[in-house]
């Protein structure tokens, strides 16, 4: 019995230590400078003798990034998109306010090990210690939302990306900004897509990860389906954890569904679509949060055939200039072409809606900055509340209400689906909204 | 209904023949040293690790990276037993568990400093096993069979060969076993070895078939515990059966009740195990 004690303990001590996963926290250990080039003290100005000396102030914008742990892939990638930004509007020069500073763009960043505690002290950190001037979010709804706090407390502005979940625009922040579509709107589409190729479809199995985004998605497009007259025969969540989803795919089955909606993230929602395959799951349609948008989804092969899911942006997505002017709304940036030849340059590979993120979030950021006038904290907010923009991402407005300040109102998702061309292999299509459909919809 | 339950019934007995496994070697330790291995979690994650190098660094069949596995697990196992069992093996338990527990920070932090706690995928199939209703993945029918299969060698090595006598006098009665010409030091390191190749095959046979970081042998090694009390602390055998009932209720709950209530219910048994049967459901080393 005595044994039997000690091991009983000894596994309270266990459960007590997984709780804490992630461990102590170790030093901040890749603590890096982005900095194109250090800024000079004054540059010349040949313009009047009134005119104001052009002064060179370096920007310090700080971030974290989940270089390990489960949103490692996303991330990367969202950080990449930054980088991007940042060194073409360096290389270009800076940016030019309009008393003659020219600002330049420096990155500092740490490893948050995809773990929100982690986030809370590096964005503390950067806010204090490193000086950072603004903030942009790490990736996923959850560590941004711990993030926010931080920035709000400290009275930063930070502009979000890759966090779509609403909460976050509740909390009565006012310097937190979203410029991915919120979750709430996040799977809709399917539905409607579904409602519009898939008529017979009615039972829908919604199936999601137990976070703060997912839910906020799967609750959202609950509300939706079942307005529009959907039976929803399962609706549950998984842990965040998870690996072996097989006793949830025999829930699903025995459920009957014509589709399949929910997953997470990347890892999860990769591994879930590979033992769907795995285990032949019958279901003509399957829509997943997240993963199926990545390029790397495609390593699933046969498992990802069929598989749809949500972007905030495609490189086919074609918004122009041209199309702005007629709406009467500001363009700002590359194309969508320049964008993805640019990153595929830089990386080697075509551009993820996280990569395309990233970049808007430096875009937005020196557009408000531009328009402020200023660095000043105060004016760039205002600046952010009064934009109104079109990038090749997308049209971009921020609430400026109280009830959800900094939500993102302007942009809309895309969806993809992974099909096998003429000659066998994997591409991505865009299979709704309908306008903008490059093929049509195919059933796994 | 019916087949879903068949379904479920499958899933939770493959995956179970190896939660089973795993625990057989956090008990075999247990059994003949009285010492709890709080290392055997990272210790599976190195499996896992040693299977995915060898497939993807050297090409190697992942069943032949199994065999790296089982070495590895025997030799990092005899080097702990010696670096930081042995010499607390008779003060009280909280000196070995404090020593094995350093041992799984150590695995701990040089794993992810190498490996991060990025995901890995052994990217590896075997086709699939359909049989009417049930449909499972080849590598997970394999890897079950595989496990049967090590704990049949294990009873074989146990109950048929010298040194496996040799590990069941020093269990017994370490000192008379002494008096008998049996080198229990020896054999200790052999038992503790023993155990953490068990984790580490476990580990590898569980990389085939599920994604996978350093930090994943922690579900598995709590998983462990739970089945060591359901089979009997120090009974091998009471592991594997223990598994098959943990896998049977990771496979049926989530048939009858949402899928979160599974942790819930494998440790509410725990506790009542340990309430009204303390020796567990199939007898323990007394």
């Amino acid at each position: 019995m005595k044994r039997l004690t000690i091991l009983a303990s000894v596994l309270l001590i266990m459960a007590l230590l997984a709780a804490c996963a992630g461990g102590p926290a170790a030093p901040a250990s890749t603590g890096s400078d982005t900095s194109a080039d250090t800024a000079s003290d004054t540059t010349a100005d040949t313009g009047s003798s009134e005119a104001p000396a052009t002064t060179a102030q370096e920007v310090l914008i700080g971030y974290t990034a989940s270089n390990t742990g489960k949103y490692n892939v996303e991330s990367s990638r969202q950080v990449n998109g930054f980088d991007l930004w940042m060194k073409q509007v360096n290389d270009a020069g800076g940016l030019t306010l309009p008393d003659g500073t020219v600002l330049t763009f420096a990155g500092k960043s740490y490893d948050d090990e995809s773990n929100t505690d982690r986030v809370q002290e590096l964005y503390t950190r950067l806010a204090t210690e490193d000086g950072a001037n603004f903030l942009i979010s790490p990736y996923s709804s959850g560590l941004t939302s711990a993030s926010s706090v931080i920035a709000e407390q400290y009275g930063k502005v930070m502009v979000t990306t890759g966090a779509a979940s609403d909460d976050t625009y509740k909390q009565g922040y006012t310097g937190v900004y979203q410029v991915y579509t919120p979750a709430s709107k996040y799977l809709t589409g399917a539905v409607d897509m579904l409602k519009a190729d898939a008529p017979d479809a009615k039972k829908l199995a919604i199936v999601h990860e137990n976070d703060k985004f997912s839910t906020g998605v799967a609750e959202s497009v609950k509300a939706y389906a079942e307005g529009l007259g959907y039976e929803i025969v399962l609706f549950e969540g998984y842990d965040s954890a998870t690996t072996d989803f097989a006793p949830f795919i025999n829930k699903i089955q025995q459920s009957e569904p014509d589709a399949i909606l929910g997953g997470g993230h990347f890892q999860d929602g990769s591994t879930f679509a590979r033992q769907l395959a795995e285990k032949q799951v019958d279901v003509p349609w399957v829509a997943l949060l997240v993963a199926p948008p990545e390029p790397t989804f495609a390593e699933l092969g046969d498992a990802a055939v069929g598989v749809i899911g949500p972007s905030q942006w495609e490189p086919q997505a074609k918004f122009t200039a041209e199309a702005a002017a007629a709406d009467g709304i500001t363009w700002a940036g590359p194309t969508g072409d320049e964008f993805g030849q640019a990153y595929m340059d830089a990386y080697g590979e075509e551009p993820s809606y996280h990569a395309a993120g990233g970049y808007i979030a430096g875009l937005v950021l020196a557009e408000a900055i531009k328009n402020a006038g200023s660095l000043d904290d105060a004016a760039v907010k205002k600046a952010m509340d009064e934009l109104d923009l079109m990038t090749f991402y997308g049209h971009l407005q921020f609430e400026s209400g109280a009830d959800a300040h900094g939500l993102q109102t302007g942009h809309d998702m895309v969806f993809v689906q992974w099909q096998k061309d003429a000659d066998g292999n994997l591409v991505k299509e865009v299979v709704w909204p309908a306008a903008g459909r490059t093929a049509d919809p195919i059933t796994r | 209904m019916i087949d879903q339950l068949l379904a479920s019934v499958t899933d939770g007995m493959l995956v179970g023949v190896v939660y089973g496994l795993a625990a057989m070697g956090l008990t075999l330790i247990f059994g003949v040293m009285n010492v709890i291995n709080l290392a055997h979690g990272p210790i599976m994650a190195l499996g896992m690790f040693t299977v995915y190098l060898a497939y993807t660094s050297l090409g190697l069949n992942p069943f032949l990276g199994l065999l790296l596995a089982a070495g590895l697990g025997l030799i990092l196992g005899v080097i702990i037993y010696w670096g930081a069992v042995h010499r607390v093996i008779d003060a009280p338990h909280l000196s070995s568990l404090l020593s094995t527990f350093s041992v799984n920070m150590i695995i701990i932090g040089i794993g992810t400093a190498i490996f991060s706690t990025s995901f890995r995928n052994v990217d590896y199939s075997l086709g699939i096993v359909t049989i009417g209703p049930i449909t499972v993945p080849g590598t997970r029918f394999t890897s079950a069979l595989l496990a049967l299969g090590i704990t049949g060698l294990l009873y074989l090595f146990l109950y048929r060969t010298r040194p496996g006598k040799y590990v069941r006098a020093v269990s017994d009665n370490r000192t008379s076993a002494g008096l008998m010409g049996i080198a229990s030091n020896r054999v200790l390191a052999l038992s503790f070895g023993l155990g953490t190749m068990l984790a580490a095959l476990a580990g590898g046979l569980i990389a085939m078939a599920l994604p996978f970081t350093i930090l994943s042998g922690g579900s598995y090694e709590l998983k462990s515990f739970v089945i060591v009390v359901l089979g009997g602390l120090g009974n091998p055998i009471g592991a594997l059966l223990g598994g098959v009932i943990l896998g049977l209720i990771e496979g049926l709950v989530p048939v009858f009740t949402k899928i979160t209530w599974v942790p819930v219910i494998e440790f509410v048994l725990f506790v009542l195990i340990l309430l009204v049967r303390p020796q567990g459901l199939f007898g323990a080393k007394q």
